[in-house]
């Protein structure tokens, strides 16, 4: 996994509540067996038309925002289901941030799983970052995970809370499972044996 | 012997789990269940393959493939769609060279994951239970704890049988009292998301109880947990009972002999303790529960049939613009009547009413009744088996008679990976649990309702309220 450290960058608005999974990368594209090359079919159904031309309003179609690496959502974003095809699909295209107010549980997981840093922040914080975004390519925003700050593009700073073992990771670049190995592989082993003898129709 | 304190039923199935916890409060939960198809696993075997790992514990983990698979009969003769063949080709071989069980598309046992967990006794009380798949929370009916994954998460818990977590909150959920006629499971859970909203349960574990909750068949706990996840929720619960152990009892892999006797002993401890705390709870009369049909393009966008498309103006914030792109996405204007809606298709299936109790409230509201002439209506099975007992039950014969479809077992038109899928503008009464935009097709408008409620609309081929056919 990719190392998440500072990021700077063009910051994306997409004020639209509970944005799903399926909006983030339709089902048709879930019939790959690779975990890259889905950036392409990022917000397929919002930025395409059937025949494959651009819809020009759409966001990430204007020339401001195609190369943002950062978007500022409206709340529940990422509702829906378990794909983890949505942040690949997001880290193909250069998204690494996410700022909203909430984001669906499975979701939050998946990003921090892929080098992808979700921030909750309180509403009018969202609200003030949209505001920024909606600046364009000049808005500039930075995101840095050791100190926790986001800088605006006026130079306005917001604090953001993150669970410890999350950034550690991710500052890191972890692969969970070699972490796991290396500090539970015993507990593991002897859970096992335990619950062999607990619940042993198991 | 010292005093622990009062624990809810998530609480137990936790500390029962946790193999390791780390000084932040991390822990890695062991899993005694791992659910596997075919859209959200081959990337997780192949980091396997590159990292030489191998899969700790093949006989907890089971392989099906259910959301690419297409529902008639030709599926045998080999799968059209190059993409969908490939993955479920991926799925059979990383299960044999990874020693997993799998059911394949030509065995009676397949179907929908959810559904054959129940059904061949994969799913027990108490058991933890993940699977690449949000909708895993079904299998919380059996007061399992059960969530969803993503692919990495499936790749660790297939190398170390534990997946990294941090406890969640508690949330009840409780419905007393007795159920209307006509309304069923469908309606609960539709109405519980309508007013907690689709982020109402994030962060926490829901568990449903009261009395309406109790006397649910289990077929219909499953319904009510399988959409905890469209409220949020990371997982629905329901406590183990007499029905819950009268419904293991005798599966191809529940407990037997005398292991059966101490896992019995084991689920009756399996409750909530008095005076347990929760975060969050959440109180309904079943009795004010009316049959409710989704209008929109989320699943909090839930109204009884009797009412009428709501002006976007009444929401607030962000929900404004989301109601307007919804109504225009349904091709629907405010004040409309819902049940003057007409559709064009009927979908019964899924796993939130893919199961034989399901079919039957479907014949129940058939009788003598036909589907309207020229509306597309399909019945999917959630698995072989489901299918095989209602062709013995005769159910599949007069559902045939009645005009509907009668299909093989898989995903379908739930989500349309697969050749079943809405066209453009074509508007469906759906049994699934997802009216997301493009869900069960490019630009397909997607009602989401009970079996009974669907039934009733392929009567009359708009949305209906069940009542006036009874
Ligand atoms: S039936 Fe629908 S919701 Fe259930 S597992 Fe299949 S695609 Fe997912």
């Amino acid at each position: 996994m990719e190392k998440f450290t500072k990021l700077s960058g063009v910051a994306a608005p997409m004020p639209l509540v509970n944005i799903d999974t399926d909006m983030i990368i339709p089902k048709q594209f879930l019939k790959t067996i690779k975990r890259t090359g889905l950036g392409a079919s990022l917000f397929d159904e919002m930025r395409f038309d059937r025949d494959g031309n651009e819809i020009g309003d759409f966001v990430l179609n204007l020339p401001a925002y195609r190369e943002a690496r950062v978007l500022v959502a409206g709340d529940n974003f990422g509702c829906g289901s378990s794909r983890e095809h949505a942040p690949w699909a997001l880290l193909d295209f250069g998204i690494r941030c996410v700022i909203s107010t909430s984001f669906a549980d499975i979701f939050y997981n998946n990003c921090f799983k892929n080098g992808i840093l979700p921030i909750k922040l309180p509403k009018e914080q969202v609200d003030a970052l949209m505001e920024d975004a909606e600046r364009g390519s000049n808005a500039r925003m930075t995101v840095d995970l050791e100190e926790q700050t986001i800088t605006g593009s006026d130079g306005e700073v917001y604090g953001f809370e993150i669970d410890p073992f999350r950034k550690h990771c991710l500052l890191n670049g972890l692969d969970d499972i070699g972490l796991t190995t290396e500090t539970a592989a015993a507990s593991i082993d002897a859970y096992e044996a335990k619950a062999a003898e607990r619940r042993p129709w198991l | 012997m010292t005093m622990t304190a009062p624990r809810t039923l998530y609480d137990k199935i936790w500390d029962d789990h946790v193999a390791h916890e780390a000084e932040d409060g991390t822990c890695r939960l062991y899993i005694d269940r791992h659910l596997v198809h075919e859209v959200t696993s081959p990337q997780a075997f192949e980091g396997l393959r590159i990292a030489g790992r191998k899969v700790r514990a093949p006989e907890k983990t089971v392989a099906v493939p259910d959301h690419n698979v297409p529902t008639d009969p030709t599926r045998l003769e080999g799968i059209k769609d190059e993409q969908s063949r490939i993955q479920v080709e991926a799925l059979r071989q990383n299960a044999r060279e990874f020693g997993i069980e799998l059911y394949d598309i030509d065995d009676d046992r397949q179907g929908i994951v959810h559904i054959i967990g129940p059904e061949q006794g994969w799913t027990q009380p108490g058991m933890t239970i993940v699977c690449g798949d949000s909708h895993t929370a079904t299998h919380g009916a059996f007061g399992a704890l059960a969530h969803g994954i993503g692919t990495s998460e499936v790749e660790h818990v297939l190398a170390t049988q534990t997946l990294i977590q941090k406890k969640s909150r508690n949330m009840l959920v409780e419905v007393d009292g007795d159920l209307a006629p006509g309304v069923t499971a469908k309606d609960i859970t539709l109405s519980i998301i309508g007013r907690t909203g689709t982020a109402g349960g994030t962060g926490h574990v829901i568990e449903y109880a009261g009395s309406a909750i109790r006397n649910l068949t289990m077929e219909g706990r499953m319904t009510v947990c399988n959409m905890a996840i469209e409220g949020g929720a990371r997982a629905g619960l329901v406590a183990p009972d007499v029905k819950t152990i009268d419904y293991v009892k005798g599966r191809p892999n529940a407990p037997k002999g005398g292991q059966w006797e101490l896992a019995v002993t084991y689920w009756n401890t399996l409750q909530s303790d008095e005076g347990a705390h929760y975060d969050q709870v959440v109180r309904m009369d079943a009795a004010e529960i009316p049959p409710v049909v989704t209008w929109g393009t989320s699943p909090e966008d839930v109204l009884p049939i009797t009412g009428e498309v709501p002006d976007p103006e009444i929401f607030d914030g962000g929900k404004i613009e989301a109601a307007r792109r919804s109504l225009a996405y349904m091709g629907l204007t405010p004040g409309q009547k819902l049940n003057e809606i007409e559709i064009d298709t009927v979908f019964i299936g899924s796993c939130t009413n893919g199961r034989i109790e399901d079919l039957r409230e479907v014949a129940k509201i058939m009788k003598g009744r036909k589907v309207k002439d020229g509306l597309r209506a399909m019945i999917v099975p959630g698995s072989g088996l489901v299918r095989l007992q209602a062709e013995e039950e005769g159910i599949a014969q007069r559902l045939q008679e009645a005009g509907f479809e009668w299909r093989m077992a898989g995903c379908s038109m739930c989500l349309g990976m697969n050749p079943d899928q809405l066209s453009p503008g074509e508007r469906c009464a759906s049994t699934s649990n997802r009216n997301f935009e493009g869900r069960q097709g490019y630009k397909g408008r997607t009602h989401l309702m009970s079996p009974a409620m669907a039934a009733a609309a392929a009567v009359t081929g708009r949305l209906t309220d069940v009542r006036d056919l009874m």
